[in-house]
């Protein structure tokens, strides 16, 4: 059984459709990124599986239950990281964490999960004196200190340097060694390619991508950029047959062709086309 | 998970920990009442009532206690629940297994805990600063148990109500503040009740203020006084009926209009 299924999902704010009839099937143990511009409709549609959103229309099942009619009980078996979070402020990592365990059948150590974030050294330190990063990974830990089969991640990394983001990365890895299903949002492409088995790419409301981060916009058999220097000036190609183009090249100018390249359109650029589709 | 009662406990004694974390909100819930009473006592020392061997301040520690049942309790959960509205925390529980009815104990026990400070405060400084009396009799205080219970279920109950009113915890200072001085001054806690114009009588004697105080003046002044009330009695058990009353009308505001998130959020 998936531990995600929607279908035909719709949420309408006044008359615009936040969500316009989206499909979505997230299987046990993967980890599937959203990824999408600001007010594409991200946080809505993992809102709505997390409980907190009504829908308009649609079938939403996550582990197997309806999120708008699930029971507390449903509440033991997922993991929630908000995308932003502004309270605990008074109280220290390792109080929070004691304090939640209590709510679960069967958490996790404390120790064990601030060690897990890498928060030991701040396990004494209130919330509200830690760094963004730090605090990030304390939202973190309370997502996993339940021993969830599922994880929701709302943009977690925003606003982290690249040394914490891979230190969170790392976290993430391990948490899918576990077998946790992971559903994370995301604005950084680097973070969906290398955490995400799949990317589901979401522009206004509506699924413009749902493969893995390697084949997404087809990159990985599709146009490729051939670009070489013919002596006065860079010259260009857009095709997806660059070898037929580089024998070509290679028959017009005697010996190596000056400045020869052949472009990929990088994970960027193959997301900001099929975003940009959907852009009036 | 931990069994019901347990977790009753832990939240409580985790919110009261963060109530004594959190300065702005000792300063403005547990201490206040104390100050006046300084303010008051100091201001209006050795003064009689009228035609009695009541002073002053006898008469205003009664009232002060009222009104601690709603700084404590209505005050103070009509600012601090936008407040984690706002901020998250409702969000966050909602998203955990945590049992609703935890939360609101947990609250509960912080109102009883700031109550309670405040009586002891207002009663030891009342006492051996102002020469207040105490109640004689055991029964006495057993209704003042009694009295405050019902004032402090009653006072969560409408502070909970009210919450739903404020964007924020800001925005909720400004509005429950100024409702709580008006019916300080409307229900006899500042002024003399039976010195108050009529119709400012009869607006009182709807909400719940003006009988908490009336009934706690029974507790901690002579029975003589009860004579000056406007019923010409303290009104025990009218009082407690109205507080009832009050409690079930909170528990039905609370019922229908709570929410957990933000309307933006939902």
């Amino acid at each position: 059984m998936s531990a995600i299924d929607v279908s035909g999902l719709v949420r309408r704010y006044g008359d615009h459709a936040a969500v316009n009839g989206l499909d979505l099937t997230v299987a046990t143990g993967e980890c599937v990124a959203i990824l999408g511009p600001n007010g594409a409709g991200k946080t809505t549609v993992v809102e709505i599986l997390e409980g907190y959103r009504t829908r308009d229309e649609g079938e939403v099942r996550v582990l197997g239950v309806d999120p708008a009619r699930a029971e507390r009980s449903w509440r033991q078996r997922i993991g929630v990281v908000l995308q932003s979070t502004g309270d605990l402020t008074d109280i220290t990592v390792t109080e929070a964490l004691q304090h939640f365990s209590r709510f679960y059948d069967s958490p996790r150590q404390v120790p064990e999960v601030i060690e897990l974030v890498g928060l030991s050294e701040k396990a004494r330190e209130r919330a509200g004196k830690l760094s963004g990063g730090q605090r990030r990974r304390l939202d973190v830990a309370l997502g996993v200190i339940g021993r969830p089969e599922l994880l929701f991640l709302d943009e977690p990394t925003t606003g982290f340097d690249p040394e914490a983001r891979h230190v969170f990365w790392q976290l993430i890895e391990r948490l899918k060694g576990e077998g946790v299903t992971i559903l994370l949002t995301t604005h950084y492409l680097e973070e969906a390619d290398a955490l995400a088995d799949r990317v589901v790419v979401i522009a206004r409301g509506e699924k413009v991508a749902d493969t893995t981060p390697a084949d997404l916009g087809n990159r990985n058999l599709g146009i490729v950029i051939v670009r070489w220097h013919d002596g006065t000036k860079f010259c260009e190609e857009r095709t997806d047959t660059p070898t037929e183009t580089v024998r070509r090249l290679a028959a017009t100018f005697a010996g190596e062709i000056a400045g020869l390249e052949i472009i990929r359109p990088s994970l960027e650029q193959a997301y900001l086309e099929l975003v940009g589709e959907q852009s009036p | 998970m931990t069994k019901l009662p347990a977790l009753y406990f832990d939240r409580a004694i985790f919110e009261v920990r963060l109530l004594l974390r959190d300065r702005r909100t000792v300063m403005f819930s547990m201490l206040l009442p104390i100050f006046l009473l300084v303010i008051f006592g100091s201001v209006f020392n050795n003064t009689k009532l009228p035609h009695t061997n009541v002073s002053f301040a006898q008469y205003i520690v009664a009232g002060l206690i009222a009104s601690g049942l709603l700084y404590s309790s209505f005050q103070q959960l009509a600012i601090a629940i936008p407040e984690e509205r706002s901020n998250g925390t409702l969000k966050r529980i909602m998203g955990s297994p945590m049992p609703p009815s935890v939360y609101f104990v947990g609250k509960f026990a912080v109102s009883l805990f700031i109550y309670v400070f405040q009586v002891i405060f207002l009663l030891g400084i009342g006492h051996y600063s102002y020469h207040i009396n105490f109640p004689v009799t055991a029964s006495l205080w057993l209704d003042f148990v009694l009295i405050s219970l019902l004032g402090l279920i009653v006072s969560s109950l409408l502070g909970i109500a009210f919450s739903t009113l404020a964007k924020d915890g800001k925005g909720a200072s400004a509005i429950a503040a100024p409702a709580v001085l008006f019916f300080q001054f409307t229900s006899g806690v500042y002024f003399i009740y039976t010195d108050l114009p009529k119709w400012m009588q009869t607006v009182a004697a709807i909400f719940p203020l003006k009988w908490m105080a009336q009934s706690i003046r029974g507790v901690f002044l002579p029975k003589s006084f009860g004579y000056l009330e406007a019923a010409h009695s303290f009104e025990l058990t009218k009082s407690l009926i109205v507080l009832s009353i009050w409690a079930v009308v909170g528990a039905i505001l609370c019922r229908f209009t709570f929410r957990w998130l933000p309307k933006s959020e939902s």
